[in-house]
């Protein structure tokens, strides 16, 4: 690596950041407005043109309030545990496939993905899952109250839990794919048709489990507001409050985005059809990559929509209900899903 | 400019200063932490060796499950009293910094006397690193191996059950 790779790098990185802050701007509104549809209401809609501007005037406000910190917590997490979470949340964005490459300079291509020719990408992106736990259980511990505390095991719990069914569905993926790239992933359902075919069972038990991981309705425990006040985020207050509840949000496009690469095609507009010689463009040419950059924003934000639609629809589980879900239905499936595609795929080859 | 060194003598010494604040704070959160530095720090290393997989794996193992419930099992403790932990200067952590300080000296005595003059890494780095060289020595000429410690793991795994399950009836 070169210095000048080094600076397109980091120019890259400051721009995906910017995109994840508005793109959790917009989502924040949307989930506003989503479940004021479902709940027959008219939803935010007095800043800016229906309310286009109203999470900008809610950070604003977030970034005037007073920094409240217990008198007995300890400080020094109080203030890093909102910093991992968002910091995590930000880090998978690097490894997600967001664009084919836009434009070459000394040779070397770039798109809108940082490191989208990782060999080991969809391992980092468990690995920064895993690592997400941290900001929510320190968040909890930190704060010295007993909401706080219960809500941050609770999701440690939760997470250390799902996270196996995860990452046991995704291997299924990586077993038809061959690969761990997630641009060839992407490339490889390009010419065979989308996962989610050949792999129900493994996108039901992965949406499932995202959903465990971003600590969303039905499996929003950690923060469940009837029993634990506001959970792990109890105790915080201004811009600690807004970073941790931006980071919610930032996980939440992730797994999306995920789940549109490894399960519904990532930048492939139509399953089974060749657009690029249907519409008589270069597969590799701008306006094919930048249609296709459109196709994969869209996927996963209809992706972001189901993820609100099911907070709005579904009641939240009981905590065995949640443990007994995991432990003794989605891992024994995935592992089920694992078997089924090895003796498939070596009864076909 | 090649930035490989520079980033490698960053995670070096990140390394080495959370190793150090891992044993040197009575916080055991602290601790903790610092050694999850520790590890994300090791990743670094290992990226800039060239070692992908070891590099995520390094985070997805350590950092993201066994320290997890390491800081898990901290937190439910509760070790509020920091001065109750500090642990008394007696005879066996004088033993253990003298035979820390022979190993010291090894260290930079081998390092000094054979210099091992890699300064590039060789050509084949980046393909042992990958993912795919390593499964196809793990499942060829180390399968012996590796089947055994599946089933040492496996042995571990029935006897926490088991360890559990025992008050319950």
């Amino acid at each position: 690596m070169n210095l000048t790779q080094f600076l397109i790098i980091t120019a890259q990185a400051g721009m995906l950041v910017n995109m994840m802050l508005i793109a959790a701007a917009y989502m924040v509104l949307a989930e506003r407005k989503v479940s004021a549809w479902i709940q027959n209401r008219l939803g935010p809609n007095r800043v800016g043109w229906w309310g286009m501007l109203q999470s900008f005037a809610d950070v604003f406000k977030l970034y005037l309030k007073e920094d409240i910190v217990p008198a007995a917590a300890d400080y020094k997490f109080h203030a890093l545990a909102p910093v991992i979470s968002i910091a995590v949340a930000i880090t998978v964005y690097a490894v997600i496939p967001w664009s084919g490459p836009l434009i070459e300079i000394d040779g070397v291509q770039y798109g809108l993905a940082m490191a989208p020719d990782m060999n080991v990408a969809l391992l980092t992106i468990l690995a920064m899952t895993s690592v997400g736990v941290y900001g929510v259980a320190l968040a909890g511990w930190s704060s010295n109250s007993k909401y706080s505390l219960m809500g941050g095991l609770r999701s440690a719990a939760q997470m250390i839990s799902y996270e196996l069914s995860m990452g046991l569905s995704i291997i299924g993926v990586v077993l038809i794919c061959g690969s761990l790239n997630l641009v060839e992933i992407i490339q490889y359902q390009t010419a065979n048709g989308w996962n989610v075919f050949y792999q129900p069972l493994a996108f039901v038990i992965f949406f499932v489990t995202a959903l465990a991981e971003t600590n969303r309705a039905p499996f929003d425990l950690p923060e469940a507001e009837p029993e634990l006040v506001g959970g792990y985020h109890t105790e915080y207050s201004g811009m600690k409050f807004g970073l941790l509840y931006l980071a919610e949000y930032g996980n939440m496009l992730a797994s999306s985005a995920i789940m549109a690469t490894l399960f519904l095609g990532g930048w492939d507009p139509v399953p089974f059809i060749d657009e690029a010689a249907l519409l008589g463009l270069d597969p590799y040419s701008l306006p094919m990559v930048l249609i296709q950059h459109g196709v994969f924003v869209g996927k996963a934000a209809t992706l972001v929509f189901v993820f609100i639609w099911i907070r709005w629809s579904l009641p939240r589980f009981r905590y065995d209900q949640l443990m007994n879900l995991g432990w003794k239905i989605l891992l024994p499936l995935s592992l089920a899903n694992i078997t089924i595609t090895g003796i498939v795929l070596l009864l076909l080859n | 400019m090649e930035l490989q060194p520079l980033l490698f003598l960053v995670f070096a010494l990140g390394a080495v200063i959370s190793a150090v604040s891992t044993v040197t704070r009575k916080n055991p959160v602290s601790s903790a932490m610092s050694l999850v530095a520790h590890f994300f720090m090791l990743a670094g290393l290992y990226l800039t060796l060239e070692a992908q997989f070891v590099a995520a794996v390094q985070v997805l193992v350590y950092a993201g499950a066994i320290m997890v419930l390491v800081v898990f099992v901290i937190m439910l403790l509760n070790l509020g009293n920091e001065q109750a932990l500090t642990e008394n200067r007696g005879l066996r952590s004088t033993l253990a910094t003298l035979i820390g300080a022979v190993f010291a000296v090894q260290i930079i005595l081998v390092t000094v006397a054979e210099p091992t003059g890699a300064n590039a890494l060789p050509s084949r780095a980046v393909e042992i690193g990958t993912t795919e060289s390593i499964g196809q020595s793990l499942f060829t000429q180390y399968l012996f191996p590796f089947e055994a410690i599946s089933l040492l793991l496996l042995a571990a795994l029935i006897g926490s059950v088991v360890l559990a399950k025992r008050h319950m009836k």
